[in-house]
């Protein structure tokens, strides 16, 4: 399981900053979906079964072919971007810092708070049935809400790609 | 079989945040930083999973559930309004596009 761990580890971090290191928008694809999938192998190891299936399924199925679909339709016969200097150029430098004091930050306070070892827990904890007993019962209400948000989604996209003139 | 204590995910997941968090502010390719969203998306949801299974409580699990729906609507509605904008420019550097500027 740690061996496991530190496998997944080591591919999300690599993958994580091949996604925000490639200039073509292709290559962050293919790097997110390795990036998943060593997400929902770390899911498993977490005894979420049923997240790991959502997160195949839904993540690298759906959404990053989406995905794949927009860089398909934009890319044919553009310009590469990023080619010059942006207007904003010099916000590099102050982002990286700024994350490596986040970072620092929430690592300390990641060992202070929650160093104690793992405990044992139940075996059949994270099964499909105790996860859809969870959802429909306890937490019904979310789950009826996301359905709307979905229909407000679609509904919100379906108007703005349908609307022939827009201007800019 | 011993467990990877709940630190290791936390450590790992903040990491994954600040990577994702760095890209979308150092990149300016729209798709590209929308990709760094959805990192930062799954750094959360991986701790979510984490806490879920230390604290023994599937609530935790629904929350990731819930996060990965939102993130798929959010991801359709962000890359509807990119190719919006990509119908009617020729650059596609999120520095130009100020139309929204007050």
């Amino acid at each position: 399981m740690i061996v496991l761990f530190w496998i997944c580890a080591f591919v999300l971090l690599i993958t994580g900053l091949a996604v925000i290191a490639s200039r073509q928008p292709v290559h962050s694809v293919v790097s997110l979906i390795v990036n998943f999938s060593a997400l929902a192998v770390l899911f498993l190891t977490l005894s979420a079964e049923f997240l790991a299936m959502m997160q195949i399924i839904i993540y690298a199925g759906a959404i990053l072919v989406l995905f794949l679909f927009v860089i398909a339709l934009l890319t044919i016969g553009n310009q590469p971007v990023e080619t010059g200097r942006g207007k904003l150029a010099f916000q590099a430098v102050p982002a990286v810092a700024a994350g490596a004091v986040a970072l620092g930050t929430i690592w300390y306070g990641v060992r202070v708070a929650w160093s104690s070892g793992a405990q044992r827990i139940s075996p059949d904890f994270g099964s499909v049935s105790l996860f859809g007993s969870a959802l429909l019962t306890t937490h019904v209400f979310a789950f009826e809400v996301t359905a709307f948000v979905l229909l407000v989604a679609i509904v919100g996209v379906v108007l703005m790609a349908a609307r022939k003139e827009v201007r800019f | 079989m011993p467990h990877v204590p709940l630190a290791g995910y936390l450590a790992l997941a903040s990491a994954l945040f600040v990577i994702g968090a760095i890209g979308f502010l150092v990149r300016r390719n729209p798709l590209t930083m929308l990709m760094s969203i959805e990192l930062m998306w799954n750094a959360g949801n991986l701790a979510f999973a984490a806490f879920a299974r230390s604290f023994e409580d599937m609530s935790g699990q629904i929350f990731v559930f819930i996060v990965i729906t939102v993130a798929a609507a959010e991801a359709a509605i962000a890359l509807a309004i990119v190719v919006m904008v990509f119908r009617h420019r020729a650059d596609v550097d999120v520095d130009e596009i100020s139309i929204m500027r007050g």
